[in-house]
């Protein structure tokens, strides 16, 4: 477990006029490493997320990322062109609301093909069966690839966002609450898919969740939110298991146990 | 002198207890001992003397305030006490293991998977982790018709025995054991002290809990009683 990160973040804030999103948030991610980042709902953490991965801009603060030809890059001072590319090749993006990161009236199996496209790939029957491959992968019946994920259940379509993002192989995967809003069986099966598809890979992410179970579950390392700032940091084990903080105690003797 | 696979010394640990009006409780205080290769040491004390939480401190799940907790890492002393998340991490994949007083099952992972996590993530491959896993779950008497299910709904014993054997499935030089026996009946007892009494053969080094004497008069070389690090109460 040498060698360089895949990302660097030092000091990074973002403000909303005079309110606090996130502020002075720094950490390094390393290839296969997860890092959840966990919190109540307004601590910053979607905030945060949406800072790292482009999709906002940061009031002040640096993030850096080893691209594929490994050269550093500020990602604040990528062009548009280049951010876009990196969001469709190198990275994924796994919305909690399935509709956000799929379009609801293409068929499973372009929603996958299309992200092949996307990095030039032109050979329908390779495309075809490259997504066949993925919808197995994430679970799906491969004679659901001509139907469009309009008609498909929440934990299918949460399934073939994942399986939508990571047939590019990208090397950084964002996810926000990835679980929320499923089942607790349809959970445990996408938390499962997951797990395995994220250590077989040897996927760095970082995954934006209030569940300290799917942290536990998923994650290596966990950060703390709370009023934008990371509270408390570590192994995800020793947070939960010997919280130091105030909060980080609240909310670990907060969790329900079956 | 050989040098020890593990030394903990100086270690201290108090829980600050923020929810109950900040309360201070040691746990420990000036806690040293060693553990060589082919030895297993066995914290004494009764229940409450801080035993468990000390085997904790030593897997890095709980944080330490003071001291080192130093493991002879690829030839090298590293202190996993100031480790960053991901030595530690590294030090749980290569060099020490822990077995539980309770298992943490995730959901859909069959038991054979359970037991061959450690090896795969060691970079074996599926085949041999699960022959191997298949080998400790029979000579641990598990019934074979449920090796390929999650382990979840297991009884006690059942749990134990999967624990167990993804302990003692790598080859780790340090083992924690955290009454690896409590659950289970006297011919599995005897299976696991057979199997512990391996591992010094093999040159472990290792650290744990037994409340059974019997049991702990089987494996312990020395007794390390943790009631001579109990810190001075606070009033």
């Amino acid at each position: 477990m040498t060698g360089e990160p895949l990302l660097r973040v030092s000091n990074l804030s973002k403000l909303f006029g005079s309110r606090i999103g996130c502020t002075e948030v720094s950490f390094a991610l390393w290839p296969g490493e997860v890092l959840a980042v966990v919190g109540e709902s307004g601590s910053g953490k979607t905030t945060l997320l949406n800072c790292v991965s482009t999709r906002l801009e940061p009031t002040s603060g640096v993030a850096e990322y080893r691209m594929r030809d490994e050269n550093w890059r500020n990602l604040y001072d990528l062009s548009e062109a280049e951010r876009r590319f990196l969001m469709r090749t190198d990275w994924g993006f796994v919305h909690q609301n399935p509709a956000d990161g799929l379009r609801m009236t293409v068929s499973a199996g372009a929603n996958v093909g299309e992200r092949l496209m996307a990095v030039g790939d032109r050979h329908y029957g390779r495309i075809r069966s490259t997504a066949l491959d993925w919808l197995n992968r994430v679970e799906i019946a491969g004679d659901r690839i001509d139907d469009e994920p309009r008609g498909f259940s929440g934990g299918m379509r949460q399934r073939l966002q994942i399986a939508r993002n990571l047939v590019t192989s990208p090397r950084l995967v964002f996810m926000d609450e990835p679980t929320g809003g499923l089942d607790v069986s349809v959970q445990a099966r996408l938390l499962d898919l997951l797990r395995s598809l994220v250590s077989e890979l040897g996927l760095a992410a970082v995954i934006v969740t209030h569940d300290l179970a799917v942290a536990r579950l998923l994650s290596h390392r966990m950060m703390v939110m709370k009023d934008g700032r990371v509270i408390e940091a570590g192994l995800t084990d020793r947070v939960l298991d010997d919280p130091r903080e105030p909060y980080t105690q609240l909310l670990v003797s907060s969790i329900l146990q079956v | 002198m050989v040098t020890p696979l593990l030394s903990v010394r100086d270690v201290a640990k108090t829980f600050t207890m923020h929810l109950r009006d900040g309360a201070v409780l040691p746990v420990v205080l000036g806690v040293g001992f060693e553990v060589h290769a082919g030895e297993c040491v066995v914290l004494g004390g009764p229940s409450g003397a801080g035993k468990s939480s000390l085997l904790k401190m030593v897997y890095g799940n709980y944080g330490v305030d003071a001291g080192q907790i130093l493991l002879q890492h690829r030839g090298q002393p590293t202190d996993l006490a100031t480790a960053s998340p991901r030595v530690v991490l590294e030090l749980r994949r290569d060099t020490i293991g822990y077995v539980s007083q309770f298992l943490r099952t995730v959901p859909r992972v069959t038991t054979l998977d359970v037991i061959a996590e450690p090896l795969r993530s060691r970079g074996v491959g599926r085949e041999e982790a699960q022959t191997r896993a298949r080998a400790l779950l029979s000579q641990l008497n598990l019934p074979e018709q449920l090796w390929s299910l999650p382990p979840a709904t297991f009884s006690g014993g059942e749990q134990q025995r999967v624990n167990i054997a993804r302990g003692f499935v790598t080859d780790h030089p340090v083992l924690l054991l955290d009454e690896p026996t409590a659950s289970l009946d006297a011919g599995n007892r005897a299976v696991v002290v057979e199997m512990i009494a391996e591992k010094k053969r093999a040159g472990a080094a290792l650290l744990g809990i037994f409340h059974d004497e019997e049991v702990r008069a089987a494996v312990a070389d020395r007794i390390v009683d943790v009631t001579a690090f109990a810190p001075r109460r606070a009033a």
